[in-house]
């Protein structure tokens, strides 16, 4: 039985139930429709206690509150009171429609009245319901306290003593995990039908495996990938985890319809889009309706085009304190983990602010002493104010940078992966708005001041742009302008760049090397730098990966003395309708694949090493996604690293000894079998022989009942005439000529 | 390997066929005229006229004295090989999808199609090679029904002692040629996927079928035991057992009514070499522009010829290379 969401949550929710089969539910049920006149009652707890002169006032300022939600009337409030004549600070309330009342449960409850008293709204029939008397036990019973089961170990598969990496294979529909090795077939680990229906995602570190399906997201883990964690959001379409794995984001293009007896959504998800959850506890902390990005100016004659969803729509900090969201054009909204408060209550109100970007590491600013996380973002012209890029201090909300740029047509932040620097791509349009061109303006974040540098000599516009993980090496790609409608993709231009050596720190940064005339689009980094794959994917025609080494270790090019890199291009690998590219998390494989979710043809993955050998080709029907399961960050430290690194010809013996020592036991199995099966082959055939003798004798046929009569006319048969040659007279006309005679 | 290219068909083949000898090639295709050529050098000896629809399958005796044809205009035909004259037409009630002549020659099988209420069915004709070729038995000496599924193709074991028919299901029955009773059946290949071709190792113990699950099987005749599997990446169209060496050839490409919805290389018009014993993939011919409908071997293994949904025949004749090659475990097992 496939490990589906439905059957696992059935059997988790109404696990109790089945256990002892019990009525009064039904029976409730029952009685909620002979009721169903009193749906449009709410009853109000909360009141402040008056007495019966001063009722009539109290009841006037409460409807006042209550008319804000639907529609209702002095007399249809009743509020008794007791013997005393005081009221009791409870108030009955009669709306027009079941629809206001809900409306009022759900919008008025918990809202303050006064200083002192807080509204607290219920449906009457709910009251009914669940506070009946004996729905209620008279005494505690204390909880069951379920016995402690051992988990699985979330990190077993670090323990691999091989050191392999995991990916996950969802082909069909069927998802996979497997180990990869090298360039035999990989060893399979879990294989399940219809595992997800969506797709999968590994969480950041590689702890969970989520699952989407249209019940909600289910996290998979420990060695045997059990059920995990369950977050039931109804139709979910995109997920994102935060960096730490601590929470989950979850949207659905549908708002969220929160029907009763939901254990875990309760009103507060009610047309909701997006749900913020806490992994641990499994719990909503926070939802929210998405804002939809501004779609670009409809082209003329065009439909107005979709509106885009913006996503992630929540972005963390490093350390996954905060998360901030934009809302498009107006603020952003900046949250503080563990409970998702707004940072001091407001959201930072920036005219025209179009993007966002946390830095992916937490920074040191020179000078800086407190604890801080750096947001940039940027706005652009309006009216006569330039366009801004911004970098502000959290939680602070101080404008720690901020930088005016003019003729802006489009503006990309891009964060170096420990925070060093920030590249911000500036699209620049000429004064007529017909010539376009690219400015990099590069933030050195842990300078003083932070100094701006600007790589101005790109003519083209910038398509991609990639900075080398934990380096401060990038690459860039470029194209000039693509003919309208044209069927061929315009060329493009790779271009490398790296910093000038200059002691210890980085200098200028200068280009190394620009590579014209390629189609190339995706630019993807080894997870350890130095390497990299420039490659052409999603196209029709071309689909060509390089690999490249940027501390190649040759002699250097002349020009290039000065530069902290060595370019070398080490292969070109070609994988027909290649879509995806990925690099596994210790930078010694890459996986081009080829997704049914582009295009049909030639589906499967191919592995290659990190200099462009290619391992093995798996084509495969219906591939639909690969994945490498992450790693969390080494525990070593950088002097244990370096260790490592400078004994790195030790340790290499003793794997290539392993490695020699695997391929003789492979060979020597391959011949073993190959053995094995010839001589099976030969038995099965000499048997066979031998039973159709028999079998002849038997039936008394001749020796040679299979053989035709020959044809009358035939050539006597009987002696071996051998070899027949065939010999063929052919005629050719070399030359014809005609000549008159006489 | 420089093949031979044998273009006198307008319209896709559906069945070569090399004599005993091998020294003449018989085509069909579906434009109603059957084609013998000189398997030499492609040279084409003649045709044979008279079918009234696209001609499905073609069967030489083993004395290379009559012809056999089945066809889409629901008869099935004989030939004098050497003059060309049409000796016997038998008339079904739907067209014949395959024919077989038993190991001696003394019957021929017939399968007809299911259609318009009729079941399909495996007829069993006598043939008699008297000095007037048109003297033959009117009725059919046997009727086999397939009430399951209808059979696609059929053959004789050895000393014609079953006859093997696969079905539209992918599964594969051995029938008694005597009472007509199936004896065994076996789903063999994926369900619901058609087996489209069967045929014999020249000593009729074991053989091969092509089926669209992209997978062909090597059977045993006697117990129909899957002896071997040979998976391939596309629909199989048909398959065949080399003499001489110890390989099979299949044959395929994506279903002829995708082609045009796919770059060339997506279709996969190559015929496939692997090895009969290692079930591992030795090497690919290309050449056609169009699945391939049909392959048989010349019966010394000196040759192949392959026909294809593109209309052509293409003869290749095997280099020394091909006789060379060997597995180790090969060259050990004969060096004893």
């Amino acid at each position: 039985m496939a490990p589906s969401f439905d059957t696992l949550s059935e059997q988790d929710l109404h696990e109790e139930e089945e256990e002892e089969v019990d009525f009064s539910d039904l029976k409730s049920q029952y009685e909620v429709k002979l009721e169903e006149g009193l749906d449009t009652f709410v009853v109000i707890d909360g009141l402040p206690i008056v007495p019966g002169e001063s009722r009539q006032k109290l009841i006037k300022f409460l409807l006042r509150k209550l008319n804000s939600v639907g529609h209702t009337s002095e007399d249809a409030v009743f509020m008794p009171l007791t013997d005393k004549n005081m009221s009791e600070g409870f108030a009955f309330v009669e709306y027009e429609t079941p629809e206001q009342a809900v409306a009022a449960v759900k919008q008025l409850n918990g809202v303050p009245l006064d200083k002192k008293h807080t509204l607290s709204v219920n449906k009457l029939m709910d009251i009914e319901r669940y506070g009946r008397e004996g729905r209620v036990e008279e005494d505690y019973k204390a909880p069951q306290v379920e016995p402690f089961k051992e988990k699985e170990h979330l990190r077993s598969w670090l323990g691999d003593a091989n050191a392999r990496d995991e990916f996950a294979l969802y082909r069909g529909d069927k998802v996979g995990v497997f180990w990869n090795n090298k360039s035999n077939p990989p060893e399979n680990v879990v294989d399940r039908a219809h595992w997800t229906q969506l797709f999968v995602q590994w969480s950041p570190k590689g702890t969970f495996l989520a699952s989407v399906h249209p019940q909600g997201v289910q996290l998979w883990g420990g060695s045997s990938f059990s059920k995990q964690k369950q977050f039931p959001h109804p139709f979910v379409q995109l997920i994102e985890f935060s960096p730490l794995e601590g929470y989950l984001t979850t949207w659905s293009a549908r708002p969220i319809q929160v029907e009763e007896g939901q254990p875990i959504l309760t009103y507060e998800e009610d047309g909701k889009n997006i749900i913020v959850w806490d992994i641990e506890s499994g719990k909503p902390l926070r939802s929210f309706v998405s804002h939809d990005l501004a779609a670009g100016p409809p082209a003329e004659g065009d439909v107005q085009p979709k509106k885009k969803v913006q996503w992630p729509a929540f972005k963390w900090s490093a350390d996954e304190k905060y998360v901030a969201r934009m809302l498009q054009g107006q603020s952003i909204s900046i949250y503080e983990l563990p409970n998702m408060n707004l940072l001091g209550r407001t959201s930072v109100k920036i005219e025209g602010v179009s993007d966002i970007e946390w830095s992916p590491a937490t920074v040191s600013r020179e000078g800086i002493k407190q604890y801080e996380q750096l947001l940039c973002f940027w706005s652009p012209e309006i009216g006569s104010n330039p366009a801004r890029v911004a970098m502000m201090s959290v939680p602070s909300k101080e404008i720690v940078r901020t930088r005016n740029l003019f003729n802006v047509s489009d503006v990309k932040l891009h964060w170096q992966s420990q925070g060093a620097y920030i590249c911000v791509k500036v699209d620049r349009h000429s004064k007529s708005k017909k010539s376009m061109a690219t400015n990099l303006e590069i933030f050195r974040v842990r300078d003083k001041g932070v100094p701006v540098e600007v790589v101005d000599s790109l003519k083209d516009t910038v398509i991609n742009f990639s900075w080398e993980p934990n380096g401060s090496r990038f690459v860039v790609i470029t194209t000039g302008e693509a003919a309208a409608g044209a069927a061929v993709l315009p060329k493009t231009a790779v271009s490398f760049f790296a910093p000038e050596k200059k002691g210890s720190t980085a200098g200028n940064f200068k280009l190394v090397r620009t590579i014209e005339k390629k189609t190339s689009n995706g630019i993807y980094w080894s997870p350890k730098g130095r390497f990299v794959v420039v490659a052409t994917v999603h196209s029709q025609s071309s689909f060509d990966m390089d690999f490249w080494d940027m501390d190649f270790e040759g002699e250097k090019a002349e020009g290039e003395k000065d530069l902290a890199a060595n370019l070398q291009l080490l292969k070109t690998v070609e994988h027909y309708g290649v879509t995806d590219i990925d690099w596994d998390p210790t930078g010694r494989y890459v996986v081009s694949s080829a997704s049914v979710w582009t295009h049909s043809m030639e589906n499967g993955w191919n592995m290659h090493t990190f200099f462009g050998n290619t391992l093995s080709e798996n084509p495969t029907d219906k591939f639909k996604q690969f994945s490498w399961r992450p790693r969390p960050a080494t525990l070593l430290s950088k002097e244990e690293q370096k260790q490592v690194r400078k004994n790195l010809r030790e340790y290499s013996k003793e794997f290539d000894e392993e490695d020699r020592y695997a391929v003789d036991i492979a060979n020597t199995a391959v011949v073993e079998t190959r053995k094995r099966v010839l001589n099976e082959w030969l038995a099965w055939i000499r048997r066979e022989k031998e039973l159709m003798a028999e079998e002849k004798d038997a039936f008394g046929l001749p020796e040679d009942a299979d053989t035709a009569k020959a044809a009358h006319d035939a050539p006597p048969a009987g002696e071996d005439q051998g070899e027949t040659v065939v010999e063929e007279m052919v005629e050719e006309i070399i030359e014809e000529t005609e000549e008159v005679i006489g | 390997m420089r093949p031979i290219l044998l273009s006198g068909h307008e319209r896709s083949l559906n069945q070569i066929k090399f004599n005993r000898d091998g020294d003449l090639l018989f085509s069909v295709a579906k434009d109603k005229i059957v084609c013998a050529w000189w398997s030499a050098n492609g040279e084409r000896l003649g045709t044979y006229n008279g079918h009234q629809g696209a001609i499905w399958t073609v069967d030489v005796s083993p004395n290379t004295v009559i012809l056999a044809t089945g066809s889409a205009d629901n008869t099935v035909r004989l030939w004098n090989i050497k003059t060309g004259e049409c000796v016997k037409v038998w008339d079904f009630p739907t067209a014949v999808k395959r024919v077989a002549f038993s190991p001696d020659g003394s019957k021929l099988l017939a399968v007809t199609e299911k259609r318009m209420g009729f079941l399909g069915t495996i007829a069993v004709l006598d043939i008699a090679y008297g000095d007037n070729l048109n003297e033959q038995a009117d009725e059919p000496s046997l009727r086999i029904t397939c009430t399951e599924s209808k059979a696609t193709v059929a053959g004789w074991s050895f000393l014609a002692k079953y006859i093997i028919a696969g079905h539209e299901d992918g599964s594969v029955s051995q029938y008694d040629p005597k009472s007509g009773e199936q004896v065994e059946n076996i789903q063999a290949h994926e369900f619901d996927h058609q087996i489209n071709d069967l045929q014999f190792s020249p000593d009729r113990t074991h053989f091969i079928t092509a089926s669209k699950d992209k997978s062909a099987k090597l059977m045993s005749a006697r117990n129909l035991a899957i002896l071997k599997t040979y998976t391939s990446d596309t629909p199989l169209n048909t398959a065949t057992i080399t003499s001489k060496k110890d390989y099979v050839i299949l044959g395929g490409g994506q279903a002829a009514m995708d082609v045009t919805t796919t770059s060339a290389r997506q279709g996969k018009f190559e015929a496939r070499f692997y090895h009969k014993v290692f079930e591992d993939e030795i090497g690919r011919v290309r050449g056609h522009f169009g699945p391939l409908n049909t392959i048989d071997i010349h019966p010394a293994g000196t040759a192949y010829a392959s026909g294809g949904e593109d209309g052509y025949v293409r003869v290749h004749h095997f280099d020394k290379g091909y006789f060379d090659f060997m597995y180790e475990v090969e060259r050990e097992q004969l060096r004893k």
